[in-house]
């Protein structure tokens, strides 16, 4: 017999809001860019990790989802063997942009250490890792739309085989000041059953 | 060399991104890594390639770095001395 | 839990376009690194020759249609699926670090996007499922083979086709440079005058699936693996080397396989100093400091996301072939801890052995293999 699992938790951030199991916690007005977006909410949700502002956009966005999923919760990350599985459509496209931008004229030849890093897709996963001292399963996907079908298997394989006792998914995607964070807590505890229909479901309210 | 200085603080904020840090809180004998600004090992690469682009200064082994990025005393010590821009 | 095998390989790089060729190579301690002046800076690379490339797709398919990894990727799949008779709903992985990069600074860049490139090879096919691309920095190759054997153990795959490639690019030169990481000379993993990576370009293919090759001289079983992050520092490694040594312990746990029972470990070795060091560490955590360790680096150069699964590759026919190849570029300890860093090629009976890789955002991947005689 299969164990059931359960999405404990959920955060959405798009549009300038972020909302937790279906409720707004914090909105802007329609106008603000993600750099001003993101500084807003990294006050209001009381992060206080100067790093942060050290961070590409895709990491940016990443770990302010799950700063408020897991402020949400009442156990310490680092003690609960959470594996990360994130995906999205545009990997590091973003930063690439920033990175292609410092190469592309041979007399003004100066690409930055700290963009080039980011040009991995990956790298929002260890900056959570980073963040929450999760030294755990880590994997990054990529595909041209939220696949649930895939995710829910591969995070349930990893519970069920103990590799993890609780799987942080979800999508992350940022191009051209669009963005568009959905990440969920699987756990054995919770009330809304982990399916890929459910996913689909609260992936697009 | 004071002009320097706050032009090195100024630059070091904004590549660096220390949003939290204005240049009144960097002192020219701060250390710059470890306790003081807590700089890693990206900023310190960000910083060899700020000495090149701004003040054309090639560095190239990074244990030459670690005497040269000290402080901002150090800093705009060697600069003076070595800039070709 | 179900059983999976790699039942069968493929891989194009510098040194062939098949197994054997390159293994061949390898054995005759030839190396695909030469100095390259198509970058902004001259630099030693192990790069894949187009006109061979082309000349060669041109069998299959219009050499003009696809970008350079898209051929690279097909034509390392081919015979993979024409073997197999592939069913047209087979899942298609794909492991790549950064895709058509050289393209970006084009006006018009062909598939920038990763599910882009899997989608040309997943249409050359005829392929039905929307393929799953892995972008996890230089453990995208091995951990595709974790992927790929979790998927299936799960129920929902019989079998899996994974490819991986990476091609060497300014855009990808550029950022090791800005990092001092890449070498003056070709690459030196574990020497202690190592200075850094030589980068270079190849694709890798694997059929994985439930049920052992029709060739029983050709298959491994994937016991297990691992692949846990450091939670350290995005681009320097753990100098406990935390990550790689749960990864190595995760791997022999799921096997149920003791420690002394691995014959041989394909390591990452990128011979940067940081790298090297920490796998050092982490080896010797694991106890596994007298097993023989090569690092294929020397011959092929870091080739990103194709680097793990090509090394599983070779590894294999090493197995096959009871060969332990040399770690090329090695000659003098330049670790803090022992390892027994292959220096020769020399005879061995191979039943188990570890393939590990480590890379960028403190990823670490490690699976076990068990040849099947």
């Amino acid at each position: 017999m299969k164990k059931p699992y359960f999405i404990s938790d959920y955060v959405s951030i798009w549009k300038n809001t972020l909302s937790l199991n279906g409720e707004t916690l914090f909105n802007c007005s329609q106008e603000t860019s993600f750099k001003d977006f993101s500084k807003s909410l990294y006050k209001h949700i009381d992060m206080n990790y100067p790093k942060f502002y050290k961070m590409d956009n895709l990491s940016k966005l990443a770990l302010l989802a799950t700063e408020a999923l897991f402020k949400n919760k009442n156990f310490n990350p680092e003690e609960e063997n959470i594996a990360l599985t994130l995906s999205n459509k545009s990997g590091s496209l973003d930063t690439d942009l920033k990175h292609q931008d410092s190469i592309a004229d041979e007399t003004n030849f100066f690409p930055s250490p700290a963009v080039f890093v980011y040009t991995l897709a990956n790298i929002c996963l260890g900056e959570i890792s980073i963040k929450y001292k999760l030294q755990t399963e880590n994997a990054f996907f990529v595909s041209e739309s939220f696949q649930p079908d895939f995710i829910t298997v591969y995070a349930e394989q990893l519970l069920q085989t103990g590799k993890a006792k609780k799987v942080l998914c979800g999508w992350v995607e940022y191009t051209d000041d669009n963005y568009e964070a959905f990440i969920y807590l699987v756990d054995e505890e919770g009330t809304l059953e982990h399916r890929s229909e459910t996913l689909k479901k609260l992936y697009l309210e | 060399m004071e002009n320097l200085k706050h032009e090195l603080k100024t630059k070091i904020i904004e590549a660096l991104n220390l949003e939290d840090i204005a240049i009144e809180d960097i002192s020219d004998d701060d250390p710059l890594f470890g306790d003081g600004l807590g700089l890693d090992s990206i900023d310190a690469l960000e910083l060899i390639v700020l000495m090149d682009k701004d003040y054309g200064i090639k560095l190239t082994d990074p244990k030459e770095g670690k005497t040269i990025f000290q402080s901002i005393n150090t800093m705009a010590a060697y600069i003076t001395e070595h800039r070709s821009k | 839990m179900r059983e999976v095998y790699i039942n069968d390989s493929n891989c194009i790089t510098p040194l062939g376009f098949d197994v054997q060729a390159n293994f061949d190579a390898l054995l005759e301690g030839k190396s695909g690194i030469v100095k390259s002046t198509d970058f902004h800076k001259a630099v030693y690379v192990s790069k894949i020759d187009e006109q061979l490339l082309n000349k060669s797709f041109a069998e299959i398919g219009d050499p003009s249609a696809y970008t350079k990894l898209e051929k690279m990727l097909i034509l390392t799949l081919k015979p993979l699926v024409s073997e197999y008779s592939i069913s047209k709903d087979t899942p298609l992985i794909v492991s790549t670090t950064k895709g058509n990069i050289d393209e970006l600074h084009h006006t018009n860049p062909r598939r920038i996007l990763l599910h882009e490139v899997a989608q040309a090879v997943t249409d050359f096919f005829g392929l039905t499922q929307q393929a799953i691309v892995i972008s996890n920095a230089c453990v995208s190759g091995l951990l595709s083979v974790a992927v790929a054997k979790r998927m299936i153990q799960a129920g929902v795959y019989e079998g899996a086709l994974v490819v991986a490639g990476d091609i060497i690019s300014e855009f990808v030169l550029s950022g090791f440079h800005s990092f001092q990481a890449i070498s003056d000379t070709p690459c030196r993993p574990y020497d202690e005058s190592r200075k850094g990576i030589t980068l270079g370009e190849a694709a890798a293919a694997v059929y994985i699936s439930t049920v052992k090759s029709k060739n029983p001289t050709q298959a491994v079983k994937i016991s297990g693996d691992g692949a846990i992050n450091d939670a350290n520092h995005i681009s320097g490694p753990s100098r406990t080397g935390e990550g790689l040594y749960k990864s190595i312990l995760a791997a022999l746990e799921e096997a149920a396989v003791d420690v002394t029972a691995v014959d041989f470990i394909s390591a990452h070795g990128t011979a940067t100093h940081y790298n090297d060091e920490m796998e050092a560490i982490a080896f010797n955590r694991a106890s596994l400091e007298h097993v023989p360790l090569n690092s294929l680096k020397g011959y092929y150069g870091h080739t990103l996301g194709a680097s793990g699964l090509l090394e599983t590759i070779i590894s294999i026919e090493s197995a096959f072939r009871n060969v332990l190849i040399p770690s090329v570029g090695y000659e003098t300890s330049g670790i803090s801890q022992p390892l027994n860093i292959i220096k020769n090629n020399q005879q061995k009976d191979i039943k188990y052995f570890l393939k590990t890789a480590s890379g960028f955002g403190g990823c670490n991947t490690a699976v076990l293999f068990e040849k099947i005689a």
